[in-house]
């Protein structure tokens, strides 16, 4: 589905990426982890063009991003980021149908399409109509969620995105999102620094650390068959953390 | 939720393209008017006489110094101005150094001008002094005023650079003063008798010499020419207005020195309007029963408000157009941006009546160049804040409205306009508010608008005429105010308004 070839990133005088090959398997979960600045947002950026790669090439469903067939992939993939990113000036409806709108959509289409979406992400219709700045932290995320899903795009792109929400509904969401990939098949590459949500979502699992792949693999590999120390390190630093978190297999 | 974005720009764009319908012309005969009295008057009678021989007349008064009416009658912005033979000898044409009235009118000729016979008294240049500094002094003539090198001069604008004012004459009586400064001729009269001036210049036909007593120094060089007053006029005026010349000519021979000081005293000491001057004047004289036909001053109000609105709306309708684009186009390309924002800087900071009088060679007289110099003005708060209120937009925001795939075009209009659209109307607001206070100086260059009562008001040292013009404006600029912060509470998303940042 989604292919990095030999991708690498250098923001001025920093390597945000070194040199990487990563084929992100359809209808999977591949989660990316590591401490902050370990390039994992680089690397979710230069799947959906964010950021262009300095060397190497992306590739989206057999096609490499260019600007040209940027525009058309980025519709393919939902992408949802801490506090949902929403328009502040747009309304929760009018930020999930923005886009559907912009490309024509007739408005009843759109409509159903916002219902099925409210109902599958438990979102409650009297706050469709309200704005970002009057919905709480879960329901903004939803929104977030609905418009990232709107065009039922093949891949679903999340960055931290349960980063800033109380534990209590972090966990209820993160039950939630799960089910909803489940139940949506979708290819799904999420980004999180919490090992414990990792291991609650991942198919598979990147460990990074500074603009490198430590590991690629399944917790289970991870702990049995670590590639280096930092992976034990790493684990044993978050263990505790998940344990007490309860969202572990 | 369909709602489309920067619906907030059409009312009050439409409200002011609606005022800028307001502006007018018809085919009739122009008269312009310098900025002082005694021209006022001339150009009033004008009206009068051409009114009386059945014609269209219309008086645009107080058009500003000589240079202004003499290149507004070549352009045939105006037909008839009154002026005088020593101003056109002795600096308009002085490079000709014509010797007689005979030479002037061919050169006039040359240019499709053409004079009529003097009207009668010669207004011509003086030096003068308050009585008693006079006396203390001894000084009765221009020659003695080189004894004294402390004096303090002032004079008019006008007089500190013509060919026939100050620097002729200070060679001419090698005089050594250096506290020399321009001012305004009407003001001049306060200055010499307040003491803050010592000598300053005096038209000959001034009511206020006689009035204050002031000692007229004596031209004892000669330096100064005849100033008969004549009126100047097209050649073509005769062809498109058959009888004006003949109207204009009934004055001729008619107004003598004596007769024109009373008139100027009627005006700037007695408080009577110049055309109810002008028109004592003709009936009593030539046997006429013209009236003066003023306005009431509710009427006058409405018209200058009329035209101030219509100098304010057109002027800042296109600066909206042109300033936004602007902005967006800094935003999108910083290189060009940079440029853009420097060169609206730039703009700014010259003077708004340096600015107005740029535009006179390009554009004339009139509306045309003082919109054109209020678009200009108005251009900064908008380009400014437009690329401030893209630029402000949270990096967030931005990197949504990109990974959604919303087109360039989409993420302008439906996410990074609206979203900057507080920032943008605040700077319209500021270039309303600016633009107001400045179309006041339009009417130096012949604008109108309530600048056109505090110019008289100066000239006549009418501190409520200068008020008529000053409250409506305040007023205009509050009231705009008002109607943008109601525009801001009805065309803000509330989405905005509720957290009150775009950020």
């Amino acid at each position: 589905m989604l292919v990095l070839d030999q991708v690498a990133k250098r923001f001025g005088e920093v390597t945000a990426l070194h040199p990487l090959d990563l084929a992100v398997e359809p209808g999977r979960t591949l989660v990316v982890i590591g401490p902050s600045g370990c390039g994992k947002s680089t690397l979710l950026g230069l799947m959906n063009g964010l950021v262009t790669p300095d060397s190497g090439r992306v590739t989206f469903d057999g096609e490499v991003l260019t600007p040209v067939t940027l525009m058309a992939a980025r519709r393919r993939m939902g992408y949802v980021i801490q506090e949902g990113g929403l328009f502040p000036h747009l309304s929760a409806a009018a930020n999930v149908t923005l886009l559907a709108r912009t490309l024509g959509w007739p408005p009843e289409r759109a409509l159903a399409r916002l219902e099925t979406l409210a109902a599958l992400t438990h979102f409650p219709r009297p706050a469709l109509e309200r704005f970002p700045g009057e919905l709480s932290g879960g329901q903004r995320q939803r929104v977030g969620l609905m418009r990232a899903l709107m065009l039922d795009p093949d891949v679903l792109l999340l960055d931290e995105p349960l980063g800033s929400l109380d534990p209590l509904i972090r966990f209820e969401l993160q039950v939630e999102l799960r089910e909803i990939f489940r139940s949506l098949a979708k290819t799904v590459v999420m980004v999180t620094h919490d090992l414990g949500e990792a291991a609650f979502f991942a198919d598979t699992i990147l460990l990074m650390r500074a603009g490198r792949v430590v590991q690629h693999g399944s917790l289970e590999e991870f702990g049995a068959r670590p590639e280096d120390p930092f992976v034990t390190r790493f684990i044993e630093a978050q263990r505790g953390h998940w344990q007490a978190g309860g969202g572990a297999p | 939720m369909m709602r489309r974005p920067i619906t907030w720009l059409v009312p009050p764009l439409g409200f002011f393209l609606l005022l800028a319908g307001v502006a007018v012309a018809a085919e009739e005969v122009r008269i312009g008017s310098k900025k002082f009295t005694e021209s006022v008057i001339l150009g009033e009678a004008a009206r009068l006489l051409m009114t009386e021989a059945g014609l269209q007349a219309r008086h645009r008064r107080e058009l500003g110094g000589t240079r202004i009416l003499w290149n507004a009658l070549l352009r045939g912005e105006i037909d008839v101005y009154p002026e005088y033979t020593g101003t056109l000898r002795a600096e308009t044409l002085a490079k000709l150094r014509l010797k007689s009235d005979r030479a002037l009118g061919e050169a006039l000729g040359a240019r499709g001008l053409r004079m009529t016979p003097p009207l009668g008294f010669n207004n011509t240049y003086a030096l003068g002094m308050a009585a008693d500094r006079a006396k203390a002094l001894g000084i009765s003539s221009i020659s003695g005023l080189a004894a004294h090198p402390r004096l303090r001069f002032g004079f008019g604008n006008e007089f500190m650079d013509r060919a026939d004012g100050w620097p002729a004459l200070q060679r001419r009586y090698g005089l050594p003063q250096t506290n020399v400064r321009g001012l305004d001729h009407d003001l001049g009269y306060r200055g010499l008798v307040a003491g803050d001036i010592d000598v300053m210049d005096l038209y000959s036909t001034d009511a206020e010499i006689a009035y204050y007593g002031l000692t007229v120094l004596k031209d004892d060089l000669g330096h100064f020419p005849a100033y008969d007053a004549v009126f100047l006029y097209r050649a073509d005026l005769e062809t498109r207005a058959p009888g004006a010349v003949g109207a204009l000519a009934r004055l001729s021979g008619r107004l003598t020195d004596a007769a024109m000081a009373r008139l100027n005293g009627a005006v700037k000491l007695k408080g009577q309007s110049e055309a109810r001057a002008a028109a004592d004047f003709l009936n009593a004289e030539l046997g006429l029963e013209v009236r003066p036909g003023t306005r009431s001053a509710a009427a006058r109000l409405w018209e200058n408000t009329l035209v101030h609105l219509s100098l304010v709306g057109i002027s800042l309708s296109a600066a909206i157009i042109v300033s936004i684009p602007l902005g967006v186009a800094a935003f999108r390309r910083p290189r060009a941006g940079r440029v853009i924002l420097g060169t609206v800087g730039v703009i700014q900071t010259l003077p708004a009546l340096a600015l107005l009088v740029f535009m006179i060679p390009l554009l004339g007289i009139g509306a045309p160049p003082a919109i054109v110099a209020l678009f200009l003005y108005s251009l900064l708060p908008i380009v400014r804040n437009t690329h401030a209120g893209l630029a402000g937009i949270a990096d967030p925001l931005r990197r949504s409205a990109l990974a959604l795939g919303l087109t360039e075009a989409a993420r302008l209009w439906r996410v990074e306009l609206p979203l900057a659209a507080p920032v943008i109307l605040a700077g319209i607001k500021t270039s309303a508010v600016i633009n107001i206070g400045t179309a006041t100086l339009g009417a130096l260059i012949g604008a109108g608008g309530y600048g056109q009562p505090i110019l008289t008001g100066i000239r006549l040292d009418d501190t409520f005429l200068i008020l008529q013009g000053a409250i409506p404006a305040a007023a205009l600029a509050l009231a705009v105010q008002g109607a943008f912060e109601i525009a801001e509470r009805h065309f803000i998303p509330r989405g905005l308004r509720a957290r009150g940042l775009t950020t």
